[in-house]
């Protein structure tokens, strides 16, 4: 039964979607030859624009605005200012939250560029076959969803209370090797020990991705260079960052900014092993709870303007290298 | 920009051959080194994977009394059993959201197919018109969409799940739980991605094609389905794989929009981790029914997987 609706529903809705443009180019092909060419981009720009206008550009506009409004204790909203940026500002557990996202967008991105180029560049000398491999193995992750990869994971720091046969593998490795009592990984946060084996996590599923865009990037660069680095007596190591590393620098500048947009909203890997508890929180997980947990939805979209603000930064240096390589086009 | 965004390589055999070049010349003594160095890499890569993979075919008890490893180290004396898999996809045991994995595969199905399909049909309309149509305001609707790239999904969610309450308390009509709902937000925010990767993959196609097809009377719409659409076909290839893969492993977007009203996988896995206290038996096989369809589509479509990453991000 549930087959046949989600065929029906599937189908219908693909159907749907493809009438509109037909539809929409039947009327259009009726006009006259001038009024053809002045619509028919907005034929096919028309949707397009419309769903980015009301999914994307409405709704950023509304969590600006919204995140002005304040909410008393009976759930009513009214204007506040900037109420909820003060008080989140002045809670101590926000304050750990900014600097636990910092130290997430820190160590993530640099990690995972130099596991992956570490990986890219070895693999590199190997024979293809072998190289083919490793790197599939190393790739692999990337199919993986941050649910699954948070079961994998929580399993690995899995505490049993001392006594009781320790099936996590670290408290397997931990209290065969130690004999200590077992360590509660996860709830641990000396020196941020569970927010840093959090971010294993995420590295291991992006490591892939870097790998493989920055081992493209070494096999452009021109072998002539490598090579009369190496006449010149260049040795190994500086072959590699007087000579390849300079040539790839867009690639690793690139592979830092992507990883450092999927740290920012990072949610579901600390909402499945953490939930944000024991000083592992983080702005995506802060906007979760506040307007699911806390029903607070002016705060939580405080939260989101905070993360928006954090990556216009970004925005501006994607929009102004988009313009630089137009022109050159 | 190219760089933040893949786009479509054209070929890499120049790239394979010179690799070989490279192995067979200049360093092959290093390699023994190299193989342990990387198949200890590897290893440690796979192996918090194998825990689990393992620990899914271990009877209840066994896998709440010894470690994976030993199951591992003494194959024969451990209960093997398969009846994790059919527990957790059936929903048996009391386990996960109340409904079964099984229901929540083809809910994740009836999620996944349509938005894929929908935003590429969306953004290659869109693609064409940015790349073969003159009309005002193309410049600046094209940066919009450039900058749109980064901006995080949490900052459409709230109210967008407002509006859609409100037009339910309006009309009586459910949108909230309902497959479109999901499609429509996945596709709006798939679309900045893949029009800028489509449209940067059509304005490689000859132009002289597209206005000898004009000459000879083909309307937009013909030139469209007949020649730019099998045209591009790599391109669009490697972003269906791509969303498909991020609307499967999504969960933010299914929870918030869906919710338990056709909860998907992820959302049935993650009940199922949260009462692993019954067992880790049970999330093992969950986890691995919640892999295998990307797994499949990684594994049997690495190619276009890769090309589509790494093409034109090089330089």
């Amino acid at each position: 039964m549930q087959i046949l609706s989600v065929f029906i529903s599937v189908v219908g809705g693909l159907a749907v979607s493809f009438l509109i443009y037909l539809g929409l180019n039947f009327i259009v092909s009726k006009t006259n030859t001038r009024w053809n060419a002045r619509l028919l981009p907005y034929v096919f720009l028309g949707p397009v624009l419309l769903l980015i206008a009301v999914f994307l550009i409405v709704p950023t506009v509304l969590t600006v605005y919204q995140s002005l409004l304040k909410t008393d204790q009976y759930g009513l909203q009214s204007f506040g200012g900037l109420t909820n940026y003060v008080s989140l500002f002045t809670t101590g557990s926000f304050l750990q939250t900014l600097l636990n996202n910092l130290l997430w967008i820190i160590v993530v991105p640099a990690l995972t560029v130099i596991v992956g180029l570490a990986v890219a560049t070895l693999a590199d000398r190997m024979g293809p076959k072998r190289e083919k491999t490793f790197k599939s193995i190393i790739f692999l992750p990337m199919a993986i969803s941050a649910i699954a990869a948070s079961s994998i994971w929580k399993f690995v720091y899995y505490y049993s209370a001392p006594g009781q046969p320790q099936v996590g593998l670290l408290n397997g490795i931990w209290t065969g090797l130690t004999h200590a009592q077992p360590v509660s990984w996860l709830l641990n946060d000396t020196a941020h020990l569970n927010s840093f084996l959090l971010m294993v996590v995420v590295i291991w599923l992006n490591a892939g991705y870097a790998m493989v865009l920055l081992s493209a990037a070494i096999k452009a660069v021109p072998e002539e260079t490598i090579e009369a680095a190496r006449i010149d007596g260049a040795n190994e190591r500086q072959a590699f960052f007087r000579v390849i590393a300079p040539q790839i620098r867009t690639t690793i500048v690139a592979v830092f900014i992507t990883v450092l947009i999927t740290v920012m909203k990072l949610f579901d890997i600390v909402f499945a092993m953490t939930n944000g508890q024991f000083n592992t929180n983080v702005l995506g997980m802060e906007f979760y709870n506040q307007f699911f947990s806390f029903n607070n939805p002016g705060k939580a979209s405080a939260v989101v303007v905070i993360l928006i603000l954090a990556v216009v930064p970004v925005i501006v240096y994607q929009v102004r290298t988009y313009r630089e390589q137009e022109a050159l086009r | 920009m190219t760089e933040i965004v893949p786009t479509i390589a054209k070929t890499k055999g120049a790239v394979s051959t010179k690799a070989e070049t490279i192995t067979k010349t200049t360093v092959p003594k290093k390699r023994p080194t190299l193989t342990i160095i990387l198949g200890l890499v590897a290893v440690l890569w796979m192996v918090p994977a194998i825990g689990l993979f393992v620990t899914s075919f271990r009877s209840t008890t066994d896998a709440q009394t010894t470690g994976w490893w030993v199951a591992l180290l003494h194959p024969f004396q451990a209960a093997w059993t398969f009846s994790n898999y059919t527990n957790a996809f059936t929903g048996a045991g009391g386990a996960g959201t109340g409904t079964s994995l099984g229901s929540e595969f083809l809910n994740s199905i009836a999620v996944a197919i349509p938005a894929t399909v929908l935003p590429i049909m969306f953004a290659a309309f869109a693609a064409y018109a940015f790349t073969f149509l003159e009309f005002k305001g193309k410049e600046f609707f094209f940066a919009v969409i450039v900058g749109l790239l980064v901006v995080p999904v949490q900052i459409a969610l709230i109210p967008v799940l407002q509006v859609y309450k409100a037009v339910t308390a309006a009309t009586g009509i459910q949108i909230t739980g309902t497959y479109p709902a999901a499609w429509i937000v996945h596709s709006a925010f798939a679309l900045p991605l893949c029009i800028f990767i489509l449209r940067n993959y059509m304005s490689t196609l000859p132009n002289a094609l597209i206005e000898a097809a004009r000459v000879d009377g083909a309307s937009h719409f013909q030139i469209f389905w007949r020649l730019v659409m099998p045209m591009s076909v790599p391109a669009l290839a490697s972003f269906a794989i791509f969303q498909f893969l991020w609307v499967w492993n999504d969960f933010l977007v299914a929870y918030i929009f869906l919710g338990n009203g056709a909860p998907v996988l992820q959302q049935g896995l993650l009940s199922l981790l949260g009462q692993y206290g019954q067992g880790w038996n049970l999330v093992a096989a969950g986890a691995f029914i919640v892999l295998v369809v990307p797994l499949i589509v990684f594994l049997s479509l690495q190619r276009f997987f890769v090309r589509g990453l790494t093409a034109g991000s090089v330089k």
